[in-house]
């Protein structure tokens, strides 16, 4: 609806002063977590780390020990590597939606604020459709549908991050294309193709790739919430959201199989976050009028 | 006005056509046929190609989505093959169940958020705004089903104050009613005060720069009816245009919490329905909750334009 766009609308793109900002230690923790998680999930199959499908019945909810650093899970499975190739999905899933998202909803938002008129219209019409859906029922309808895979769940939830970098792309550019950069291209007779790559593009990227960090935590949030329902990658592939799901079965006898998960994901949830948030104020312009 | 209620009103029809459109195509494009779902994979082929015909699965789509759209607009959205209930039976009986709780949901959120937010404003930068401002920022990255388990150990596996499950009516037993209610309401409250707090905040530290705030200060007003009576209102405009987009995070997150708590509203009803693969009942409550959150975004639209003169007569 029209009441998402007062909030982004106006100058969304970044003043030509560039303000030295410090980041601040969190920013640099934010990142050093960032990369942790990243080279785990990258390398889980590299680590010395036990299988993380392999069931072992007698040891059942055993606590931390030399062989299983982190004890195991209600069927006996190491609870470090369930967590590790978790990771995995999460990312995986995390980042490749909002890549289609920022891709086909960047490209739409940028022709629809630089052409406007009826493409722009039926643009931001069938973005309103699509956001028409509460975002998780839509997902669990497709996926409902489609089948559970990372493949099918990647799609849905990429498909349903097209609105709002559509919207970013758009008030980005419907703000840039009235500048005299543009202008001038104009002048100089640039075709269209050229003020939308190299003059438009380059501006345009900066404040959605802010945006693209604050959709890969979404994302990750989303993907968390259809696993834990049970209907997001199905078992046995270990995910944040199962585990957190599966311990909370288990909460009265062994919190740790829910809570350790759940630490992972609000962690890796939070320095996106943190990181997309510190960026996007980087390259909003009226935050430091307040 | 009336000009901005046409225009806005002419504008809900083809959303509201598309969006059925889309809710019928997702159950018609995608693999799965209907007919082999209701009588399982061993039916004949001859049975499956009859149920489809009696169906009307057989006809070109074009024709079954008219059709169908015809019967949703005399109020027949089909009824379960399961359990024999029709769709406006199954959602009318759990839809009090669900506003009960994104109702009570939202009141815990404003009564945690809006005071956070005043204090925070009129000590902008102060040692309590920088934490709560921190804090909300980190209760954003909690999603529901997190907070959930967390509330649950802390209050129903740890301390046993409140119950972890199950659901009375409130006409039965309102006291028991709100018993139950009480966790989940505040898991949703817990992701919905910071948006509440730091949109207020920010718009309040705003009005409290204004003139008329110094000339309510110089004329000795008390601190109280300045922040209650002078800045709350003109700071909540924005507070209501995100209500839209609460309303659907709401939606979600009543899904994920009504499924934690086992509470009988439209959330149950839809994951249920998706688990037995009951498809006329998903693409109803669907169909039900798209057209549900359009209609309210577009009351909110409304109820902002009542606010803010600016909107109605300027283009939004």
């Amino acid at each position: 609806m029209a009441t998402l766009e007062l909030g982004i609308e106006g100058d969304v793109v970044g003043s030509p002063v560039r303000r030295t900002r410090r980041l601040g230690p969190l920013f640099w923790a934010a990142i050093v977590w960032m990369v942790a998680v990243v080279a785990a999930a990258a390398f889980a199959d590299l680590l010395p780390l036990p299988s993380p499908t392999d069931m072992d019945m007698l040891e059942r909810r055993a606590p931390a020990s030399a062989l299983h650093w982190l004890g195991t899970d209600g069927l006996g499975r190491d609870e470090l590597a369930r967590l590790i190739h978790g990771a995995r999905v999460s990312l995986i899933v995390g980042v490749c939606a909002p890549v289609i998202g920022i891709t086909i909803g960047g490209a739409l938002g940028i022709l629809a604020g630089y052409f406007r008129g009826r493409f722009e219209t039926l643009v931001v019409g069938s973005m309103d459709v699509l956001l028409a859906f509460p975002p998780l029922v839509f997902a669990l309808a497709v996926t409902a549908y489609l089948g559970q895979s990372i493949l099918n769940l990647t799609c849905v939830l990429g498909v349903l991050g097209i609105p709002a970098f559509m919207r970013v792309a758009r008030a980005a550019t419907l703000s840039l294309a009235r500048r005299e950069f543009v202008i001038a291209a104009q002048a100089l007779g640039a075709t269209h193709a050229r003020i939308l790559l190299r003059e438009l593009l380059p501006n345009v990227i900066l404040p959605l790739f802010a945006f693209f960090l604050l959709g890969v935590a979404v994302t990750i949030v989303v993907e968390g919430a259809l696993s834990f329902l049970g209907l997001g990658v199905p078992p046995p592939t270990a995910s944040w959201g199962g585990m957190i799901g599966e311990g909370r079965e288990s909460l009265e006898i062994a919190p740790r199989l829910a809570f350790l998960p759940a630490f992972a994901m609000f962690l890796t949830v939070l320095s996106f976050n943190l990181v997309g948030d510190t960026l996007r104020a980087l390259t909003d312009p009226r935050q430091g009028a307040l | 006005m009336l000009g901005f209620l046409a225009r806005r009103l002419l504008y809900l029809v083809p959303v509201l056509i598309a969006v059925s459109l889309l809710t019928f195509l997702i159950a018609a494009l995608l693999p799965g046929d209907l007919a082999y779902t209701i009588l399982g994979d061993q039916a004949t082929p001859e049975k499956v190609a009859a149920l489809r015909h009696d169906m009307g699965l057989d006809q070109p789509i074009w024709w079954r989505y008219l059709s169908w759209l015809g019967q949703v607009l005399q109020g027949d959205l089909g009824r379960s093959f399961r359990t024999g209930q029709t769709v406006l039976q199954a959602v009318t009986e759990r839809l009090p169940v669900s506003l009960e709780l994104m109702v009570m949901a939202e009141l815990i959120g404003l009564v945690i958020g809006v005071p956070i937010a005043i204090a925070c404003a009129v000590r902008s930068g102060g040692a309590f705004d920088r934490f709560m401002t921190g804090s909300a920022f980190g209760m954003l990255s909690v999603p529901t089903f997190l907070s959930a388990i967390l509330l649950i150990y802390l209050f129903a596996v740890e301390l046993r104050w409140l119950p972890a499950t199950g659901y009375v009516p409130f006409g039965e037993d309102p006291a028991a009613n709100l018993r139950f209610l009480v966790l989940p309401a505040l898991t949703l409250a817990l992701a919905e005060w910071p948006g509440i707090m730091r949109v207020l905040r920010s718009d309040m530290i705003a009005t409290l720069q204004e003139d008329y705030i110094a000339l309510a200060k110089a004329k000795g007003l008390k601190a109280s009816r300045i922040l209650f009576v002078h800045a709350l209102k003109p700071s909540s405009l924005t507070l209501v245009t995100i209500t839209g987009i609460n309303i659907g995070r709401l939606i979600g997150g009543a899904l994920i919490v009504e499924t934690i708590f086992a509470l009988p509203g439209i959330g149950r009803l839809l994951i249920s329905a998706i688990f037995t693969r009951d498809l006329i009942i998903l693409q109803g409550v669907v169909l039900l909750v798209a057209a549900g959150f359009v209609i309210m975004n577009f009351v909110v639209d409304l109820l902002y334009a009542v606010l803010d003169p600016r909107i109605r007569h300027g283009h939004a």
